[in-house]
């Protein structure tokens, strides 16, 4: 299958590429690949011109000092090996291990996950359950976008036409922090039917603070905010987490689709909530 | 759409190595690796299965990642060094070790997944060279074999790394 023809420019810097897609507005930015490569041999995309971020070496790179800054083009297969990172986030090598599969994981970007904003993506939820936030560049300078205001729909991120995910910062993780990722994968994609990333803390025995991130479950990556509250203030415990099982999707439009109707879909959640939480109350 | 589907892009030049030789030509920025190693160089041997990046029977090696080659434009590999099932026996005679192993433990009825195969497995003995079998079975995720002869190609990655000096193949 070939795509439908395009112009092809390899930026050699960031602000090499910024001025391509400002200038045409048909241009779309080549990350990794795996997700856009196929949609545009599917005609789903038809991209005027790709400006490919594969050559500039800025946007390589992790450094860890307390919380991370990740390069936007820095691959899943980076991050898992960074042992650093992962001690720091161990959601990180946690998640990685079940995106896509091993050639998506050498080549799949961190900043290509969350621009593209796929519905059913696994990074995306753990990104916004870990409160991170994303280094956007563009023509009119640099700003950052919290990951609570980056997903607007899916596909659809707060990126304006014209601005590049240059870099991924994450938070250091409160002392004694937990965190996890569970899904219920599609048994032939492998895209997440409904994903969960739990990243809490505790103190003297109590919750005192959570974030529950979900995904595939909902049109855009989502907190699950009533669950979260169940937990803040009580001890993690049979109770606490049956509690926080029963609200999670409450105040969420579940998806129904051909994979899973909305009253399957809101089953697994439940499911795979309890799951989550009660890893977390074991480790 | 009518636009895109007429418009002419220019081609241009694309310079790599391939299994040690340097290679040359003009592509279309269209062009997916796999036809340029296919039809332009002639080496049939990287397949075309689903060509949706799910079968893994094109997967190369791309700068030293395992690369599923169509999904990749050829423009994006310029400058790279690849190598394709064809580079793995330089010389006369003689196998890889992984194609040595494959051989051995029966890892192919059919035979087309067999190049993607034995180019992931590589890869996964370069990232992990003691894998569990488990290990085995979720790094080769990517390839899929229609005769669903996984358990001796998962017996031929094992025997391939008890050879390295990796884990015992259990026989």
């Amino acid at each position: 299958m070939y795509p439908a023809s395009f112009e092809y420019h390899r930026a050699s810097s960031v602000a090499d590429a910024i001025a391509r897609i400002a200038e045409n507005p048909d241009a779309k930015i080549l990350a990794g690949g795996y997700s856009l490569i196929p949609a545009m041999k599917l005609r789903l995309a038809q991209p005027g011109e790709l400006v490919d971020l594969g050559g500039i070496p800025e946007l390589k790179g992790i450094i860890v000092d307390g919380g991370a800054r990740i390069g936007a083009m820095s691959t899943y297969d980076e991050l898992r090996d960074h042992a650093e990172l992962a001690a720091l986030y161990p959601i990180l090598p946690e998640v990685i291990n079940v995106i896509g599969d091993q050639q998506v994981r050498a080549h799949g970007t961190i900043g290509g996950s969350l621009a593209h904003n796929d519905p059913a993506a696994d990074m995306t939820a753990v990104f916004l359950a870990l409160k991170g936030e994303v280094v956007a560049q563009g023509s009119a300078g640099e700003r950052t976008i919290a990951a609570d205001d980056l997903f607007v729909e899916f596909w659809t991120t707060s990126l304006n036409p014209d601005e590049i995910i240059t870099e991924v910062r994450l938070l250091a993780p409160s002392a004694g922090a937990r965190m996890t990722y569970e899904k219920h994968a599609h048994p032939a994609s492998g895209y997440a039917i409904a994903g969960i990333a739990v990243v809490l803390s505790t103190s003297g025995g109590i919750v005192d603070a959570a974030r529950i991130a979900i995904t595939g479950v909902t049109t855009v990556p989502t907190r699950a905010k009533a669950a979260e509250s169940a937990l803040v203030g009580k001890a993690l415990d049979t109770s606490s987490i049956a509690a926080a099982v029963a609200v999670v999707a409450d105040d969420l439009e579940i998806n129904g689709d051909h994979h899973a109707s909305v009253e399957y879909r809101t089953h697994l959640l439940k499911v795979h909530t309890g799951r989550a939480l009660t890893r977390l109350q074991d480790s | 759409m009518a636009e895109s589907l007429t418009k002419q892009v220019a081609a241009t030049k694309v310079q790599v190595t391939v299994n040690g030789v340097e290679r040359e030509a003009e592509v279309e920025p269209r062009t997916l690796l796999v036809h340029f190693l296919r039809d332009q160089l002639g080496l049939t041997g990287t397949h075309v299965g689903c060509d949706t990046s799910q079968c893994g029977a094109c997967v190369v090696n791309v700068n030293g990642l395992t690369t599923k080659s169509c999904t990749m434009f050829a423009v994006q590999a310029q400058g790279a060094t690849i190598q394709t099932i064809e580079g793995l026996t330089p010389g006369e005679g003689g196998f890889h070790p992984m194609q040595e192993a494959f051989w051995e433990e029966h890892g192919l009825q059919c035979g087309f997944c067999t190049p993607g195969m034995i180019m992931s497995s590589i890869s996964l003995l370069e990232r992990n060279p003691n894998p569990t079998e488990e290990e085995i079975r979720h790094g080769l995720e990517g390839n899929i074999c229609r005769c669903t002869g996984y358990e001796n190609i998962v017996k031929a990655v094992q025997y391939a790394a008890a050879r390295r000096g990796g884990t015992d193949s259990g026989d």
